[in-house]
């Protein structure tokens, strides 16, 4: 029994993952239409970011899960203006393309720069060790990640659908022409969300790197499952990300369990089902 | 191209001195489609203008311009004297003009009070969500509804209140009667003089010169993509022969 209470907390945590990293994918789609394969070149930015950050500039985790997500947040605005904004009014296929090659641009870069095998970040001290909670023994950390991914998803989930701002970047995703003749800046909007979802995926790099070490392919391991995630919660969806996301990682924790031989499959089953009965995903609409 | 009438004054001959909006030699493109051949007219302080033609002439294509939201344009649109050619449309919106499209481009994921609250304030003056409900106070009763769950006419209500609040004096309504029962086209006619009398500036396009006839002060007649002809509201009758055969009705 402890090892299936074992299975499922793994599967919470990778679940808190793809959550954090669909999310950040799903507000970019809803946003700027682009399917961003950087994302996980982009997670694991987040991941070295918070290595430099205490191995270069003596700073904390604590600062790092601010500073990580700001930093890469920062460099994804500047691929946004730089690159992603000529895609505007083109088929996805491009937006694909191009962010596909950053990402091998960005990996093959660290890769050559640190090699594939993992950089050690340690466990920050306040978060060392474990509880007994009788039934299982559970690490501060990973219930840790557990705990503020979802606080993070639920603060994005309602800065998106219950504010001001929110309600100008679900306009925008409708008519982005209309709302800027209603006097938003809209491609300055536009930026930000990238920003924003970038910052997601970095801050999930942040969290992962005391679990998984610091490694260039990282976000390479993980990016395929996580749209196989996105594709099943509906492309766009907010909500649909974030529970999908949980609730796929506590499934391939229970297969691990179970079935040990489909884990590493069983999310793609999941997505092909998915996909024959409601082709627009779980909670999305039809375009 | 009919002849333009000598009893009424020429296109654009209205004074440029004292106008709100000056529009000179506008040409527009939809990629490859030339839509405006350079359009001539102005718009005075607290009229109601309405650019009257068929379906294709160049009306909405003409607001569009003006809002800066056509991908190619030339020539000149003055605002209260400051060039708008080559301003993008939020800076536009900021000077205090509001598009109220043919569409209505109701959002259909926010709801009512968020699509109303939604263009932000651009300056001081617009009416107070009291004010827009007295005007139409079926959007009080469906704040929480979904926006395009809302009738034909309770959307159109809500495509204009959204630009009331948000200070802008000069409004262009694009076909705001358009598939709407007479009992709603009567009410928006109401709201469009009560507009007026309370100092608002509205370039109107409309198809239905009967409605346009209860508010309008000028009119302008389009037709591939230029103005041709110009009279006042106090000539429509003299007009009346000229302007069936303008819009083939």
């Amino acid at each position: 029994m402890q090892a299936l209470y074992a299975q499922l907390l793994v599967g919470l945590i990778n679940g808190s993952f793809y959550a954090l990293l669909s999310l950040g994918l799903a507000v970019i789609f809803g946003m700027l239409n682009i399917i961003n394969f950087a994302h996980g070149a982009l997670y694991m930015m987040g991941a070295f970011c918070a290595y430099f950050l205490l191995n270069i500039g003596g700073i904390n985790y604590w600062w790092a899960l601010l500073l990580a997500p700001i930093i890469v947040g920062i460099f994804g605005m500047i691929l946004e203006r730089t690159l992603l904004q000529w895609l505007t009014g083109l088929d996805h296929l491009y937006g694909l393309l191009l962010t596909f090659g950053i990402a091998l641009i960005v990996q093959g870069l660290f890769q050559n720069y640190f090699g594939s095998s993992g950089l050690p970040y340690a466990i920050p001290d306040q978060l060392r060790g474990g509880m007994n909670l009788g039934f299982m023994f559970l690490p501060i950390y990973r219930g840790w990640v557990v705990v503020f991914s979802l606080v993070i998803c639920v603060a994005t989930w309602f800065l998106i659908e219950r504010t001001r701002l929110g309600a100008y970047l679900r306009a925008a995703t409708e008519n982005p022409t209309l709302v800027r003749a209603f006097g938003i800046n809209v491609p300055r909007m536009i930026t930000l969300t990238y920003g924003l979802g970038v910052g997601l995926a970095a801050l999930a790099g942040v969290l992962s790197a005391p679990i998984n070490q610091v490694r260039p392919l990282m976000g390479a391991d993980l990016i395929i499952v996580v749209f196989a995630v996105v594709v099943i919660g509906g492309m766009g969806s907010i909500m649909g990300s974030i529970i999908t996301g949980f609730a796929l990682g506590v499934i391939e924790g229970l297969t691990k369990y179970f079935y040990p031989e489909a884990s590493n499959t069983v999310v793609f089953v999941l997505m092909v089902l998915v996909l024959l009965v409601k082709p627009t995903g779980l909670t999305g609409r039809a375009a | 191209m009919p002849e333009v009438m000598t009893a009424t004054r020429s296109p654009g001959e209205y004074s440029a001195a004292g106008t709100i909006l000056e529009v000179r030699n506008l040409e527009s493109w939809y990629g490859e489609s030339h839509i405006l051949h350079g359009m001539n007219f102005n718009v005075k302080p607290g009229e109601v203008v309405t650019l009257l033609g068929r379906n294709g002439a160049g009306k909405t294509t003409t607001l569009k311009s003006i809002m800066g939201i056509i991908g190619k344009r030339s020539g000149s649109v003055q605002f209260n004297g400051r060039e708008l050619i080559r301003m993008t449309s939020d800076k536009i919106a900021r000077l205090g003009i509001a598009l109220c499209p043919e569409e209505r481009g109701i959002f259909a994921s926010l709801d009512v009070r968020e699509n109303l609250l939604l263009p932000p304030v651009v300056r001081p003056g617009g009416l107070t969500l009291d004010q827009i409900f007295e005007l139409f106070p079926n959007l009080k009763e469906r704040l929480k509804s979904q926006g395009t769950k809302l009738s034909g006419g309770e959307q159109q209500m809500l495509a204009i209140a959204r630009i009331l609040r948000t200070g802008a004096s000069f409004l262009m309504l694009d076909e705001p009667t358009e598939g709407l029962a007479p009992v709603i086209i009567q009410q928006i006619g109401h709201t469009i003089a009560r507009l007026k009398k309370e100092g608002f500036t509205i370039l109107l396009v409309e198809q239905n010169f009967r409605f346009a006839s209860t508010v309008a002060d000028r009119y302008y007649v389009v037709e591939h993509g230029k103005v041709i002809d110009g009279f006042a509201n106090a000539d429509l009758a003299a007009n009346m022969d000229k302007l069936h055969t303008y819009l083939g009705v």
